[in-house]
């Protein structure tokens, strides 16, 4: 294999598998270290510079980065990192000061930004420092978007939702709320600078199966649903109700139900039970309070009584995999079931839908109508219009729809500037020593063998009984620091320099997880198998040195490396190093931010 | 300064056939300098010592003084050990050896510790062939005392400590010393060649009798210097290799397809056997005058003689020399030392 270039930031950045995994890549193992610090305030910082919502997001991210923490490699399960970021959000204190500065002449340069949400928000964070004047419409009473219609206040409550929105919104962005945008033309007519669109993906799904018309009086579709609960239209549900689905909204809608009124609360997905879209914690959750799901039943059929919805009728599949791995149910036969319903929640995915944009007016729409983008730039056939979240390419989450709009606003920036959208700014980086004597480092490198902490929760009866009271009560400090501690500081890197090196095997000998070899050279392939432990994750990289004296090379297997710092402990002539890195990718503002580290 | 080592291990590491993972055949972090040899001779035994399926309670692990004689403290924690007066090694290590047959003997011993406070035990339990594996490792000089020359420093070589100024004394080179005397089993080894010193060190513990290893192993402190003969450089430099070495245990003897081209094949007591590749054409392992003459061949043109250099296949050891019964010593029980009246009536008769 030719020596690893390490001089490319991508190298490392990839080495941090929580930051990789992150579609905005914030710097997580650097915020964690500063949670362990009691450094609340920095570490919040540093994720609302990277992903804007820390206290949203720190309940209620997808967590990407979990499911890629290393620590999930070596023992049973990854770092809280999700849970981590909502303890910087609880006890960080005064924040403000520390936000750039919205400068009072403005740059003459105008903005609409259509749908509250996160993409447009981050757009408005981005651009705001800079001087630009920005119109925010949205057709509800006030900003957040989804974040506020779809997510329930068990999950999130409303202050801490309406604390980062207003944290932008108080930029002196000028909204118009209870603004339905009804024509692109009408909006282009206005003469802004540059139009962005993120007004996500709002049409819940319809089933269209008999007896949907008849029952709908108690029939819902999911988000909107949820959406009508939100604003209080909503108030109570009958007592024995079936959700159908089995994402993310599904176990919203079912665990809602559950605070209106609603006894027997079902949740019946068409697939197996291990294929569900929700995230395995929602999942548990709803589990938890009591409501079973039920699994391989496609509905088909809504059963009326008198003219009012009495239950829906199930057919029962089993699923086979043909060769390339897609999926086809097949009835097993056994009879129907039916199951008694006084409302049923249809919540099996959503849409995008842009009824308001003509389709006269230049802006070319692709694939399942969905707007052509350049993928990077997220500019549409209309040069001065842009799109982000999941307005862009289809319903994704709240962490994509802020790398998108962090993206979108450094487009926007130098389209209104003249400059070419295509140039992007390099990411900040930064490689530093961390040795402070002969066996010291600045960071904690021992490794803690403490199992990953639980988040308490609320007692049941309580939560049950008011949808306002979050669930969950978040790792107290102490807590915190336990669970911070699991994090292997992957961001700091064993830096090896092939000049330095005696060839002693002192690395070697004593990395606890087998990690280095030095030997022959040759291709990947061939040095995955002659490696001290087989290098079998070909998803993480093999770190190669150039030749050294005894016509050798090191070779590191990235996989499970702890980053505890002991090749570099017993290495007598520092030919390893510990070197934090940190990564940060370029927004359009950050030239305003003092940066935190 | 971290003394505690992770407990996480590579997911993708197998248990041996006795059901032990190689992690538990390890030991303490070492205090050692950093990059010290010692440190690679430690990990060899460990990996030498899994690869051949010994459980870690059969082994005891025998040291004196110094640097070297600290190392079983970093390997096999899970097996017997004794850290004895400086030099007398060999005598705690023939006791035990006689009162329990049993168990695998480690000796680990240091330059300081043989060749000079120790060499009158060293040359008798060598003439006793006593079955166990002595191990020494050769830096050179006094690494626990700030690296004095020690017995084993070369003529001419440079260390730290002498402030630049050549050692004027000969070297005791404790190779010639163990073939002179008659040693059953005799190598030399490089900490920095895992690949020649783990095979060394299976065929060494399983060799009926003295085994001794001369394994040199640079001080990162005092001793690895430019003029030093033996620092890691130095050593790389002037390395010449008797042969390749494989040893092949019993146990496999019938699954393994034995690589084509070996030149020589040791069958040991125990039906395991070493097998010789690409060796020089004047030399016999086997035979003792062959083994002096190539040693003193490579003094000569300055090179250092490593591998398996002298094996006596025949070898028999203190046990087998003395007579003892199979059963080790300390478990005889009063009904075996002390038959009774009727064991002495029918000696008695035996006489008359």
């Amino acid at each position: 294999m030719k020596p690893t270039n390490i001089a490319d930031p991508e190298y490392f950045h990839k080495v941090v598998d929580c930051q990789y995994a992150c579609p905005a890549h914030t710097p997580v193992p650097e915020y964690i270290r500063l949670i362990a610090q009691k450094k609340y305030t920095e570490a919040y910082m540093i994720n609302w510079e990277s992903n804007v919502f820390p206290g949203i997001l720190g309940r209620t991210c997808d967590r990407p980065c979990e499911p890629a923490c290393r620590r999930g490699r070596v023992e049973e399960e990854p770092v809280a990192i999700c849970r981590l970021k909502r303890v910087a959000a609880d006890n960080k204190e005064e924040v403000k000061h520390l936000m750039p500065e919205i400068p009072l002449i403005k740059n003459g340069k105008r903005i609409a930004l259509i749908g509250g949400g996160p993409a447009s928000l981050t757009v408005a964070r981005d651009l705001a420092p800079l001087g630009y004047e920005m119109d925010l419409y949205d057709e509800w009473h006030a900003g957040g978007g989804m974040m506020r219609t779809q997510i329930p206040a068990f999950r999130l409550p409303i202050e801490v939702l309406e604390e980062e929105v207003d944290y932008i919104l108080d930029m002196g962005i000028t909204t118009h709320f209870n603004h339905y945008v009804s024509s692109m033309k009408e909006t282009l007519e206005k003469d802004y600078d540059a139009i962005f669109v993120g007004t996500g993906a709002p049409k819940g799904r319809n089933l269209n199966i008999p007896g949907r018309e008849e029952g709908d009086a108690n029939i819902h579709i999911g988000i909107e649903w949820l959406a009508g609960v939100a604003f209080e239209h909503i108030t109570s549900i009958g007592k024995k109700v079936i959700v159908l689905g089995g994402g993310n909204t599904a176990m919203d809608c079912c665990r809602t139900s559950r605070r209106l009124g609603g006894t027997e609360v079902k949740v019946v997905v068409r697939s197996p039970f291990k294929t569900m879209k929700a995230s395995p914690w929602e999942i548990e959750d709803a589990i938890e309070e009591d409501i079973p799901i039920l699994n391989n039943m496609p509905p088909k059929e809504f059963v009326i009584e008198d003219g009012r919805l009495k239950g829906v009728i199930f057919t029962k599949v089993r699923a086979e995999y043909d060769e390339n791995g897609r999926r086809s149910l097949i009835p097993t036969g056994e009879p129907d079931e039916f199951i008694e319903a006084d409302d049923v929640i249809i919540a099996i995915g959503q849409d995008n839908a842009f009824p308001w944009i003509e389709r006269d007016i230049g802006l070319e729409f692709g694939k399942w109508d969905l707007p052509v983008l350049d993928e990077v730039t997220f500019q549409s056939t209309l040069p001065h219009v842009f799109f982000g979240g999941d307005a862009a390419f289809g319903p994704e989450n709240v962490i994509t729809a802020v790398a998108h709009g962090h993206q979108a606003a450094i487009s926007i920036d130098h389209f209104c500037q003249g400059k070419s959208v295509h140039e992007r700014l390099d990411p900040m980086t930064n490689l530093v020593s961390q040795k402070m004597g002969i066996h010291e480092w600045m960071y904690d490198a021992p490794v803690v063998d403490d199992l990953r902490y639980k988040v308490p929760h609320e007692d049941k009866r309580i939560t049950l009984a008011d949808r306002h009271v979050e669930v969950e009560l978040g790792f107290d400090q102490s807590l915190g620091f336990k669970e911070a501690q699991r994090c292997l500081n992957c961001d700091v890197q064993t830096v090896f320099n092939t000049s330095r090196c005696i060839e002693c095997d002192a690395c070697m000998d004593i990395c606890p997880t087998s990690c280095i070899t030095f030997t022959k050279n040759g291709d990947e392939d061939d040095l995955r198998t002659r490696l001290s432990a087989p290098a079998e994750n070909k998803t993480q990289d093999l770190y190669v040195s150039d030749l050294l004296p005894t016509s050798r090379v090191m070779v590191k297997d990235e996989d499970v490396c702890l980053h505890c710092g002991l090749c570099a402990e017993r290495c007598p002539t520092a030919a390893w190093d510990m070197q934090l890195f940190f990564y940060n990718v370029t927004k359009a503002s950050s030239g305003c931010l003092t940066p935190v580290v | 300064m971290s003394y505690i080592k992770p407990t996480f291990i590579h997911p993708g590491l197998e248990k041996n056939a006795v059901g032990y993972l190689k992690r538990e055949y390890e030991g303490a972090i070492s205090t050692l300098c950093a990059g010290c040899g010692h440190d690679s001779i430690s990990t060899a035994i460990v990996q030498a010592c899994y690869e051949m399926n010994i459980e870690p309670h059969h082994l005891a692990k025998l040291s004196g003084i110094g640097c070297s004689s600290k190392t079983p403290t970093y390997f096999m924690s899970n097996s017997h050990g004794f850290n004895s007066v400086h030099g007398r090694m060999p005598s705690i290590a023939t006791g035990a050896n006689l009162a329990n047959r049993d168990l695998i003997y480690l000796g680990i011993s240091g330059d300081g510790d043989t060749a000079s406070i120790g060499m009158g035990q060293f040359v008798h339990v060598i003439r006793r062939n006593l079955n166990m594996t002595y191990v020494v490792m050769n830096n050179g000089c006094y690494g626990l005392t700030k690296g004095q020359d020690s017995a084993t420093a070369d003529f001419g070589s440079i260390s730290k400590a002498g402030g630049g100024t050549a050692t004027p004394f000969q070297a005791i080179d404790l190779v010639g010393l163990g073939i002179e005397l008659n040693a059953t089993f005799v190598a030399r080894s490089f900490s920095g060649d895992k690949t020649q010193l783990i095979p060394l060190l299976k065929a060494a513990m399983s060799h009926p009798g003295f085994a001794f290893i001369d394994v040199i192993s640079p001080c990162v402190t005092f001793n690895n210097n430019r003029g030093s003969t033996k620092s890691y450089d130095y050593v790389r430099d002037h390395i010449a290799i008797t042969g390749g070495l494989d040893f092949v245990p019993r146990q496999e003897e019938i699954s393994i397809d034995y690589e084509s081209g070996s030149d020589k094949t040791v069958e040991l007591f125990d039906g395991s056997r070493i097998n010789l590749r690409k060796l020089a054409d004047d030399w016999d392992p086997t035979d003792r005058y062959s083994a002096i003459n190539k040693l003193q061949d490579s003094k000569r043109s300055g090179q250092i003689l490593t591998g398996l250099i002298y094996i006596d296949p025949e070898s028999r050891d203190l046990h087998d020399i003395l007579n003892t019964v199979d059963k080790p010593l300390n478990k005889l029980d009063e009904d075996d030392l002390w038959p009774g009246d009727g064991a002495l009536e029918s000696l008695n008769a035996g006489f008359r």
